[in-house]
Formats: C-alpha cells, structure tokens, sequence
C-alpha cells in the first residue's frame, strides 16, 4: 500500500512519487472516480521530452475523455504497458499497478508540488 | 444555479456509495461500483434503475383521447386498455418537444410518461393544447423504478410483497405481460403499474409505485434481485445500454430541431392511418427538406470512440456531428450516432470522425448496434 502522504500532486490531479530523478506519476483515485470505468488509455512515447503543464496523453472512460497532463518538465524513460493494455488498472489500483508514465525530472521541481493535505483541500476532502 | 431535486431513494443511493450528477435538474445516481459492470449486469442478469426524475402526467376527463390525439403524434384510438405506447410531442414546426410513452393504463385514464429535463416543457404544451378539451392533467407523485435485463421477470415473481391481483391486472399476468404492455399488481397495500418497457435492449419493467412505498419496493426488489444477479445500476450504464440498443437521448438525437423522420423515427408518427389533427402534422406532411441531415450509426475499430459533437467527414468533407458515442462495452468497439447528410447515409459508407485532432475511419452502420437474443 502506497503512504499517500509521501506523495506530490498537482491540481490536474495527478500524483508524483519521486525516486532519485525519476518521477512515477498516475492518477489520483478522486480523478478516477470522477472519470468512471476507465476504458482507453494513451500515453507518450518513451524518449520524449515533455513540458510541465502540456498535454501528453488521454485517458478516457466510457462517460468522457480526461487529458494526462505533465506534472513537470522531463524525458519519459518509462511507460505502462499494463494499463494501455488493461485501462481498468487505473480505477482498481490508481497508486500502484495503475501508474502511467516515468519521467526523469529536476528533483528540486518536485518540492514545489502539492502536498497531501493541499490536494485534499482542492478536492474538498474527498479521497 | 438552481437547487437540484432528489427522488425519494436518495438515502438508498448515498448508502450504496453513488456518485451523483445532474441529470435535468435532478441529482442522480451516475455509478455505485463500476459502470461497465453495471452495464454488463444488465445484459447477463439484471439491473435496478431510479428513473424516478421522469416526469409522470394522468391524464383524465371525458375528451382526453381527443385532447391527446391533437396535443401528440400518436393516435389514441388505437390504443387498448393496457397498451403501452412510444411517441412524440412535437412543436408546430414539426421539430420534437419530447418523446414520451402514453398507457392506457385504465379505462378512464392515459399515463403520460416525460423525460426529466422536458417536465415544464411538455407540461405547459399539454395545457396550452388542452384549451376546448374537458380534460385534467394531473402530475403524479409517483416514483420510477425500473428492472431491466434477462432476469428481470424472475426478479419480480420473487419479489416479496409485489403480488397479482385480479382485480388490478387488466387480464395479464407477469409470466404472459406481451412487450410495451401494462399492468397492475398489489405491492403491501398500494397498487404498481408494472409495464413491459425499458430503455436498455433487454427485456424488463419500469415500475409506478406511490412515492410513500418506492423505499419499500426498492428494497424488496433489491432482496429478492441479489441472488439472481441484480445490481444496481446508474445513469452511466444506462447511457451506454440504451445508446448500443440505438435509442434516441432527448438532447443528444432529439430535439426541437428535429423532425421525427430525421431521427429514423418516421415509423413513429401515424400521418398515413391518424384523422385526426395534431399539433405539428402539417409540417410533417410538407415533408423533410432533401438537405436535412438524417441520425445514422456508425461503427469503428479500435478502443477510441467519438463523442458528442465531435465532427464527421466523407473524405476532406465536413458531412455531420456525432451526437452521442461510446466504446460499446458489450461488443467491445466504438459506436456512436451522428447526423450526416443523406447522401452519406447508406449502410457500409466509409466516412472518418475528428476525434480531437485525430481522423479515426468509421463506417456507417444500421442500428440497433445490439440486438438481444428473441426468447
């Protein structure tokens, strides 16, 4: 089980869990309950370079299309093949088998991130 | 924004963890687990729907064939006592109000049953058109429930407390009720209208039961259902039931920008066999202009689906729009439908969908997309 606590978020609600200068990120589990059964996930290319705040995948559920947003600057080295192939990974198990992208980053970045408490103000308190 | 209106099952849904959203001013459940397991619980056993948010209009007084026969499109004189009938209430331009389904479900009385979102549109139009009728419209304060899939009818006549009686049934029983029928039945000490209609693909019952007992017979329904495979099932699941069924969503496929022909809902609309006038019959009788986009389906590969309002093209032309579209949970692609212009129409036309920047190849399909399996 996944400390939430020892977690980065971002207002698009995604999660971030640093490792050395490799950032994990996912979904949040708000995110995917908000999304429903999620049905179709497209992720970027590994080597790409991707900007903070861009746009650089989709994940869509049978009742709308949510859009993958980088949480920071960097080069993906490592995607999750698993979700694309089996897209319910992100509803069953958001923090864990359901992560999306790995990104080498600036782990300085990382620091200015949301914290667990500030991203449960956005939500509102909901996990 | 306005207040958003609950049913009387709200406390239920909350307990079994809803998610809500707001469905023509009304909060209603959208999922409580899984929508994709919701929905293929109705295609294999059964599903329990709220649909109490549908507007529910009794409709009685010496004229109210008459007062309908001009205020629809559908002609009262040929509906028997227990007939269930779906149709439409159309604008004077021919463009559609709403889609309804009318029972004659008394001898002395017709049900109008009215999407959520149309309440005080269908409302005001039936009592503008009933002036020179001697006819009363009266809004019940009944709620909708509805079991639909494979295992519904078993669901029913294991439920506790939902009984038959003679006196009530119209000459039908459970076991023999003929699809788009109603009848009767006694649940604890009030009277349910159990009809044979559904907005899914599968066989089921939309259920009227006095708002004081809809708690009660959620429940039982739910007790009795749970072994059989019953869920409970949300909005979610079925918007992608009714959309693979090929079902028209008032503000999605209809609305009053279009005429029922248009929506392939010219069968619907009696004009050859109807006397009597009705509110939008001479527009329809004017006919469709030949430009008029007509509602297709369409099918592609892949796991991507169009989406309302995302744009069709036959080549570098723009044809249409999608209206509503999904990844079919049941046959596993996407599926949506569209108006196109009608020379693009024909089954098998190869036509792509702008699926945010991206063309995916879609071809023009018939609908239903699914089609249950005939008992």
């Amino acid at each position: 089980m996944t400390d939430l606590t020892s977690l980065k978020y971002t207002a698009e609600h995604e999660w971030v869990a640093l490792d050395g200068d490799i950032a994990t990120v996912g979904i949040t589990d708000y995110a995917a309950d908000k999304l429903g059964d999620v049905v179709f996930v497209e992720l970027p290319e590994v080597g790409a370079t991707i900007d903070a705040h861009s746009i650089v995948g989709e994940i869509e559920s049978t009742k709308s299309v949510g859009e993958l947003y980088a949480p920071l600057t960097g080069d993906v080295v490592e995607v999750n093949d698993a979700v694309v192939d089996d897209p319910s990974l992100v509803n069953s198990d958001p923090y864990g088998d359901g992560w999306l992208v790995k990104i080498t980053v600036d782990p300085a970045a990382v620091a200015d991130l949301l914290d667990r408490d500030a991203y449960l103000a956005l939500t509102g308190g909901d996990e | 924004m306005t207040d958003l209106r609950f049913t009387p099952l709200r406390e239920r849904h909350e307990a079994l963890g809803a998610s809500f959203t707001d469905f023509g001013g009304w909060a209603m459940p959208v999922r409580y687990t899984s929508d994709l397991a919701e929905h293929h619980a109705v295609r294999t056993a059964a599903g329990l729907f709220d649909i109490s948010h549908m507007a529910q209009f009794r409709v009685v007084g010496p004229d109210r064939d008459a007062f309908l026969a001009y205020a629809l499109a559908f002609d009262p004189a040929k509906l028997a006592l227990s007939k269930a009938k779906y149709t439409m209430i159309l604008a004077p331009t021919g463009g559609i109000v709403d889609d309804l389904i009318v029972t004659r479900n008394a001898p002395d009385e017709l049900l109008v049953v009215a999407n959520a979102g149309n309440r005080d549109a269908v409302r005001s139009a039936l009592e503008e058109r009933r002036a020179g009728f001697d006819a009363e419209i009266d809004e019940l304060d009944a709620s909708l429930i509805a079991v639909q899939g494979p295992r519904a009818q078993e669901i029913l006549e294991a439920t506790a407390g939902l009984d038959h009686d003679d006196a009530l049934a119209m000459g039908h029983t459970l076991d023999s009720l003929p699809y788009y029928t109603a009848m009767g039945m006694r649940f604890r000490n009030g009277a349910v209208l159990v009809s044979r209609t559904g907005y899914t693909g599968e066989d089921g019952f939309e259920l009227s039961v006095d708002s004081a007992d809809a708690g009660a017979l959620w429940d039982a329904l739910r007790d009795a259902g749970e072994p059989l495979g019953l869920v409970p099932a949300g909005l979610a699941s079925r918007d992608t039931l009714r959309l693979e069924a090929g079902m028209p969503l008032y503000g999605h496929e209809l609305s009053l920008d279009v005429v029922p022909a248009q929506a392939g809902l010219g069968r619907v609309i009696p004009l050859a066999t109807k006397e009597a006038d009705f509110v939008g019959r001479s527009a329809l009788e004017r006919g469709m202009p030949e430009d008029a986009a007509v509602l297709v389906g369409l099918v592609a590969d892949g796991k991507r689906a169009g989406r309302a309002g995302y744009a069709v093209y036959a080549g570098d032309t723009r044809v249409g729009e999608i209206t509503s579209g999904a990844l079919s949970p049941t046959l596993g692609h996407p599926i949506a439908m569209a108006y196109v212009a009608a020379s693009v129409a024909d089954a098998e036309t190869p036509l792509t969908i702008d699926v945010r920047g991206t063309r995916i190849a879609a071809t023009v399909s018939t609908l239903p997309f699914y089609k249950r399996n005939a008992k």
